[in-house]
């Protein structure tokens, strides 16, 4: 009983502790592995070291819309920034889960004083989110897996007879559904248009089914650059960061295809009731501005969504290695780049992922 | 007088030692005794009931309840009660969506209702959105600005839906749960094949986990027969390759499993060490249905063997040597004889794994890849990710639930829940 | 089962036949289990046998999983956590299980089926319906995230063992021996202390196992309700296992196979004293 006692206690007391320190912490969503690693580096360490404050990383930004929708009708908040892409900030900004944001009120200026707004490279900010980087997805394999030149474009990705192999693709219609289009013949400036078309989405599983049987599916971001590494999967889709990472640290013979790159934003958003505002509006205020985002791209090769970030940016932290030729912002590999179109998603996304899910379950 | 004793005897009750009458007594002291069991019993019931039973009454409920549209919307809610759906609607309910939009904007809520209905219509959401945006600057009349702003304002189907979903109870996740859903004329009506999962994955999940029952009863079958027929020390040390994997957590067996299955594991190793499999040809047997089956026949396997050698133990050798030295066959003596006394245990042992193997979550996940998942699984989905619908995982999660009930009351009636033994 | 001296050929080749299909099946049991340990010894980062392994080089072999096991932050603290977890609500389960099974084990205890049904039914109920309906709730009432809901929601899972099996060891019990003591002149909590409670204990501490490792190796639950500062070993185990598999995974299986064979031995050994104890011959 006396230890029973003890140990009631000593839970009761954690817990109190835990209320107590609250003041001082930060938790701060993200995605895990190599990038949650970039954002210690770059602005967590920092931070901390300069304010006492302590952060609490959790790796949940893959569901991130909905828990902070659990959260927020629960009436208990427990994020305080979470890192999230830009168009489940759009769903999250609408349905009034996060807070609106004045960039100008919250942000630092550039450091020759352009307002935050004309620093942010167009069209990523939101009403409710501030922008850190720009990443793309793309195809990118093996080149042990393939005797000779590997796959160059969408269409090789689909020609399994030249390039045989698995293939690993992400277990969302988002971007799948478009590359499937793109091979199938449709423009780059057309897709999303035939996208919104029950022919043009019945056209682009039809096209999804003719490689299904050689596709194994990803879930998170870790997850490409080791099913390529163990040969696993020949060819992958992944964050261009991830590919990047794999070929410098661990020496992986893997290349990037940019044919048809998708590329993105990804940002911060603060959830609605959640703890202590100032705090919070602090750690962005620090972690956003010009030097910060482009410390990150020494830990990761993700573009800084700020126009000033861009000439900071150098080499490899630790090695001789240019950064700028790996950024999906490099004009070479933007030749052919599709932005993803965030207001398409918001609207379609919810039929296009139950539809996407029963097929890939079938 | 004797006789009247008597007769007095019958009608005057037995009295106690402290003058009460016996049988009142007798009550009082059992009335004490239940209320001593009850009170031990008490706390733990309270607290399942609270923090078990609640909480699931809580899940059927929200999978019904369905307050969205009307608390989003309350003024078009009522507005569209008169509506009755064959033309786009008056003046009066542009009005009251007008005066609902002005609210939703300030208070942030708008986007709510938006999200609800753009589930069914794609597109919604960003129209009610637009003119949301605008609505403030306008004035009466509304209907023709709104169809200025945007055409899609005369979509019946839109209203339609909007109608349909003020109602506070509703069975759509029920329909959806089961892949049918209201068409365009409100009927009830499967949705459309490409969207058909759920019936589906119902069905496999019954289907595997009945295969996996059968697996286990033909590998139990023959080891609790051996256990039992050999001297108890033999038996019991036997008993321990048994109990081990049982002792074992779940995750580590599921992770033993993947490295021994994948395709750079040990057993393809080995397959093509043994120049049976070429290197390039190795074979799939994870991240698909077989992975599933034989892990988690591996994993149930133990609760097949314990309630079958429970029994087994039971059963005399002599009768089998009886019934043979009678003149039966051998197989005509086990059929006969031994085989229907171990009933008990192999209906204990099948209940037992086909009800945790139709709630099998993490086994799946980790080893199922996309053909060999389970409907838990689906009930995860629809509680994570972007488009999760923790309305419609309620539904399925229900449904679910019953079904395990339901097999878990034939249990009882059948066995006696009381007779589970565990190690 | 030794083959009586006028089996025929058929019976024995049957006989003989059986057995080694028996030992498959054994070896189908316990071999991935085993092929676990010596893989955690890898010096590579690879989950089969390396060359070096196989020839028995020194080389092959490595300590670096289990160095670091015990020497990253991430690992140990999910550990404790566990630990903190496990064994707070093993201890409330035990507590609240005990005393119901005591409850229903007396004569008079009125609808012990149906309260019974109810106290085993989160044993039955799959448990993703019990994250679902928990996750919910707690959150509601603010648990969510803590280590109270957590250890409050592995009490629920724990309890039903709990009763179980100390009703099993209730119901092998021998009234008699109350009124024994009774007659004897000892009172009720003499009673209860020196008579019944040591023939109570083998059930109450098998049941405490399990419910301690119910609790340790729950996922589903502490995956949707676990937060930063609780994350137990199992959420990290079931993430590397989905995302970038480590060998020091399998470090920590051979550890828990090592707890489960301690925890095996514990529970026979209780059997074994409880029934010198019954004055039942072993076995």
């Amino acid at each position: 009983m006396k230890r029973f006692l003890l140990m009631t206690g000593s839970v009761a007391a954690l817990a109190v502790t835990g209320a107590v320190a609250q003041d001082q912490q930060l938790t701060i969503v993200s995605w895990g592995g190599a990038y949650s690693n970039s954002q210690q580096k770059a602005y967590h360490e920092p931070y901390e070291e300069k304010t006492g404050v302590e952060i609490l990383n959790e790796d949940k930004s893959a569901n991130a819309l909905a828990g902070i929708r659990a959260q927020v009708e629960a009436g208990n908040v427990t994020w305080d920034v979470v890192d999230m892409l830009q168009a489940d900030a759009q769903r999250a900004c609408d349905e009034g889960l996060i807070l609106e944001i004045d960039h100008n009120e919250w942000l630092e200026p550039a450091p020759d004083g352009t307002p935050a707004t004309e620093d942010f490279i167009e069209g990523t900010l939101g009403p409710c989110f501030i922008p850190q980087i720009l990443y793309a997805t793309m195809f990118a394999y093996n080149t042990e897996a393939f005797d000779g030149e590997g796959p160059k474009t969408v269409e090789d990705v689909w020609d399994l007879e030249k390039f045989p192999g698995t293939r690993s693709l992400q277990k969302i219609p988002q971007k799948n559904l478009e590359w499937a289009l793109l091979a199938d013949g449709v423009e780059v400036d057309q897709v999303y248009e035939v996208l919104a078309t029950r022919e043009g989405q019945d056209r682009a599983f039809a096209k999804l089914d003719e490689i299904k049987d050689n596709v194994i599916w990803w879930t998170e971001g870790a997850q490409p650059p080791q099913m390529l590494a163990d040969q696993e999967a020949a060819i992958a889709t992944a964050y261009n960061g991830r590919i990047f990472n794999a070929q410098v640290n661990e020496d992986q013979p893997f290349k990037i295809m940019w044919d048809h790159q998708m590329f993105e934003t990804d940002g911060w958003v603060v959830p609605v009731d959640t703890g202590n505002l100032d705090l919070i509006k602090d750690y962005i205020r620090f972690a956003t501005d010009t030097q910060r985002l482009a410390d990150q791209a020494k830990y990761i090769s993700y573009g800084p969504a700020r126009k000033s970030s861009a000439p900071l940016v150098g080499m490899l932290e630790g090695t001789d290695i240019d950064m700028k030729p790996h950024m999906p912002t490099n004009p070479e590999n933007l030749e052919t780049a599709i932005p993803f179109d965030v207001q398409f998603w918001a609207d379609y996304g919810d039929a296009l992922e139950e539809r996407f899910n029963a097929w890939v379950a079938g | 007088m004797a006789s009247s004793t008597e007769r007095r005897g019958t009608a005057a009750p037995i009295l106690a030692a402290d003058g009460t009458p016996l049988k009142q007594a007798l009550r009082r002291s059992q009335s004490i005794e239940r209320r001593r069991a009850l009170a031990l019993v008490a706390p733990l019931l309270l607290f399942i009931l609270i923090v078990f039973v609640v909480p699931i009454i809580a899940m059927i409920w929200r999978s019904v309840y369905n307050p969205e549209i009307r608390e989003f919307l309350p003024q078009t809610a009522s507005a569209l009660q008169d509506w009755d759906g064959t033309e786009v609607p008056p003046e009066p309910v542009f009005q009251a969506m007008a005066a609902d939009m002005i609210v939703g904007v300030e208070n942030r809520t708008i986007g709510r209702a938006a999200a609800r209905i753009n589930r069914e219509i794609p597109g919604a959401r960003s129209t009610m959105m637009r003119t949301a945006r605008q609505v403030d600057e306008w004035s009466a009349p509304y209907r023709e600005k709104f169809i200025e702003a945007d055409e899609d304002w005369t979509n019946l189907e839109f209203w339609r839906i909007l109608k349909r979903e003020t109602r506070l109870l509703t069975p759509t996740y029920y329909l959806l749960a089961l892949d049918y859903e209201y068409n365009a004329e409100g009927e009830i009506a499967p949705r459309p094949e490409v969207y058909q999962v759920y019936k589906g994955l119902f069905f496999r999940t019954a289907w595997m986990s009945l295969l996996i029952t059968g697996l286990c009863v033909l590998l139990a079958y023959p080891v609790s027969y051996l256990l039992a027929t050999q001297p108890t020390r033999t038996a019991n040390l036997l008993l321990i390759l048994v109990l081990l994997p049982f002792w074992t957590s779940l995750l580590v067996r599921t992770s033993a499993w993947i490295v021994l299955l994948q395709q750079q594991g040990v057993l393809n190793d080995l397959l093509v060490a043994a120049g049976l499999v070429d290197d390039n040809g190795r074979l799939r047997m994870i991240y698909n249905r077989t992975g599933t089956i034989i892990a988690m026949t591996h994993i149930l396997l133990p609760f097949m063997i314990l309630p079958l050698y429970s029994v087994m133990k039971t059963i005399p050798p002599s009768y089998l040597r009886a019934a043979k030295s009678l003149g039966a066959h051998p197989f005509r003596a086990w059929w006969r004889v031994y085989f229907p006394l171990t009933l008990p245990g192999l209906a204990a042992g099948c209940i037992l794994v086909f009800i945790l193997a139709i709630g099998y979550y993490i086994t799946p996940a980790l080893v199922g890849g996309e053909t060999g998942i389970f409907i838990s699984n689906l009930i995860a989905q629809n509680m994570q990710g972007s488009s999760a619908q923790l309305k419609l995982a309620a539904a399925l999660a229900t449904i679910l639930l019953v079904a395990v009930l339901l097999i878990y009351w034939a249990f009882n009636k059948l066995v006696g829940v009381d007779k589970l033994k565990f190690g | 089962m030794a083959l009586p001296a006028y089996a025929t050929t058929a019976e024995r080749v049957w006989h003989h036949a059986f057995r080694v299909i028996c030992g498959l099946i054994f070896f189908f049991l316990i071999a991935p289990i085993i092929v676990i340990i010596p893989l955690a010894f890898n010096a590579e980062p690879y989950f089969t046998f390396t060359r070096e392994m196989l020839t028995f080089d020194p080389a092959g072999y490595s300590m670096r999983w289990f160095d670091n096991l015990v020497t990253s932050s991430e690992w140990t603290s999910s550990i404790a956590n566990s630990f903190i977890i496990s064994i707070s609500s093993t201890i409330l389960a035990t507590a609240l299980g005990t005393l119901a099974a005591l409850g229903l084990n007396r004569r008079n205890m009125p609808a012990r089926a149906v309260i019974t049904a109810v106290l085993i039914s989160p044993m039955i109920v799959p448990l993703i319906i019990t994250a679902a309906a928990l996750f919910s709730f707690f959150a509601r009432v603010g648990l969510s995230q803590t280590f109270p809901g957590i250890i409050l929601s592995h009490v629920v899972l724990g309890t039903p063992f709990v009763v179980l099996t100390v009703t099993a060891s209730l119901a092998g019990f021998d009234e008699t021996l109350i009124r024994a003591s009774q007659s004897l002149g000892a009172n009720q909590s003499r009673t209860f202390f020196k008579v019944i409670l040591p023939l109570l204990l083998p059930g109450v501490i098998s049941g405490a196992l399990f419910a301690f490792v119910t609790s340790l190796d729950e996922v589903v639950i502490v995956n949707f309700m676990a937060g930063p500062e609780q994350t137990p070993m199992t959420v990290r185990m079931f993430s590397g296992l989905r995302e970038e598999i480590s060998p020091t995974i399998l470090a920590l299986a051979s550890l828990l196979v090592a707890l489960s064979i301690i925890l095996l031995t514990t529970l026979e050994l209780i059997r074994r004293r409880n029934e010198r104890l019954r004055g039942m011959s072993p076995g």
